[in-house]
């Protein structure tokens, strides 16, 4: 189970507001995260990701403690070890796409399967430049899991995908989330996208 | 033709841009990383040799180091060391007046950089260290080199501060800019038109390096 409860002021067109969430994510459930531009869907990945630091708030993972602003605790992004898919991708230009996976790992077998899974096999040898938006977007998702992470922060991860390649790769992830038990949260901009998969969802609204 | 000039020079400069390569690559990355008025007034410190006339730099290294006063005297006492009038003192003042040719081009391609690359390696659990020479550093490459590159062609070029910190004593301190300089002094025009022409030589063959290994595009020394 991660319990969320944290409070971060965020800078917006027209003042500040301020991210006020407290949620729960049961272990291996899958959660839509939506809300409009702006309201703070991506900071909140940061915070659980360590990568932001919010001004008040505890996040607890498995009766673990990740953050506690009122106790000094903050574990580092290091030690957290999220799977993030992010928005832009973040992949790395100097690397081709099997070498992005054997950064997160050193298993052999588990970087084919997931080169398998995203249909990269034959591209293995390509850096993202040579590689179509479809294509980079899912070496962000493999390279991800390629660390085998209880946690999966997704922002936005099948926004450049066909509706086939879309509805195929999310049938083989969740196989994979099920078998590994992986906790999901998944960010996206549109509030019916994803309904077909999620446990629960969680609206961002930002004020 | 009395050659060591040029091969002083040669050494000059490559030694300065080895110690600027190593000492430059972690400081251009603290400096990349936010901002605070320590940076703010060591970034200045760094940048003021490109508008300082090299005479004035020259002239306080050379009484900040000279073994009668200060520090000069405290390395002369303790470690025998004497930077006035000698190789190592060359060597310190190019170190110090080359240091904008290579830190500024490093750090502002590592502000280029996406912040995203950075924080995807720490998701995969990599530290600073690691991310910088796997991630950040590759990607930074042609920048480094122009840097380096840059950094060896200002070092062949120099003339008052080294002048003024090392003299002119052959085989030691009289790199080939004082060699022309003291050739023209003493009416020997051929000596001086022959260092000239290496020089002109060995500064246009780094120059066009630099446009090569950039895939011929122009970049400007403190892009």
């Amino acid at each position: 189970m991660i319990r969320i409860d944290i409070e971060k002021k965020l800078k917006a067109y027209g003042g500040r507001q301020v991210l006020k969430i407290a949620a729960e994510f049961p272990a291996g459930s899958i959660t839509k995260i939506y809300g409009p531009s702006g309201a703070g869907k991506t900071t909140f990945l940061k915070i659980i990701a360590g990568l932001v630091t919010p001004e008040k708030g505890k996040i607890t993972v498995n009766d673990m403690t990740w953050l506690d602003t009122n106790a000094g605790i903050s574990l580092s992004t290091q030690k957290r070890k999220t799977g993030f898919v992010f928005q832009n991708y973040a992949l790395f230009p100097n690397m081709n796409a099997r070498q992005h996976l054997e950064y997160g790992t050193t298993d052999k077998a588990w970087t084919q399967q997931l080169l398998a899974l995203g249909k990269l096999e034959t591209l293995s040898g390509h850096k993202p430049e040579h590689l179509s938006g479809g294509q980079q977007q899912r070496l962000a998702i493999l390279r991800a899991l390629s660390i085998k992470p209880g946690l999966l922060l997704m922002d936005e991860p099948f926004s450049a995908l066909d509706q086939e390649m879309r509805s195929e790769l999310i049938r083989e992830l969740q196989k994979l989330w099920k078998e590994t038990g992986m906790t999901v949260l998944i960010v996206t901009h549109n509030p019916h996208e994803l309904d077909e998969i999620a446990d629960q969802e969680l609206f961002i609204e930002g004020r | 033709m009395d050659l060591s000039p040029i091969w002083l020079t040669l050494k000059l400069a490559g030694i300065t841009t080895v110690i600027l390569l190593l000492a430059g690559l972690p400081l251009a990355y603290w400096l990349s990383k936010g901002r605070s008025i320590i940076k703010t007034i060591i970034e200045a410190l760094i940048t003021m040799p490109l508008v300082l006339p090299p005479s004035v730099l020259g002239f306080y290294l050379l009484l900040a180091f000279s073994p009668q006063h200060g520090p000069g005297k405290w390395l002369h006492d303790t470690f025998d060391l004497q930077f006035v009038f000698s190789f190592p003192g060359l060597v310190l003042a190019s170190v110090i007046y080359s240091m904008p040719f290579m830190i500024t081009p490093i750090k502002s391609a590592l502000q280029q950089l996406p912040v995203s690359l950075a924080q995807a390696s720490y998701t995969l659990g990599k530290n600073e260290r690691q991310t910088f020479i796997r991630v950040l550093l590759p990607n930074i490459r042609a920048s480094v080199l122009t840097a380096a590159i840059l950094t060896f062609a200002h070092t062949l070029g120099e003339f008052g501060v080294v002048l003024m910190i090392g003299g002119n004593i052959p085989g030691v301190t009289r790199v080939a800019s004082i060699a022309v300089y003291d050739s023209v002094e003493n009416m020997d025009y051929s000596s001086a038109n022959l260092y000239s022409l290496v020089l002109i030589c060995i500064t246009f063959v780094t120059v066009v390096s630099v446009f090569i290994f950039n895939k011929y595009k122009a970049k400007s020394p403190l892009e």
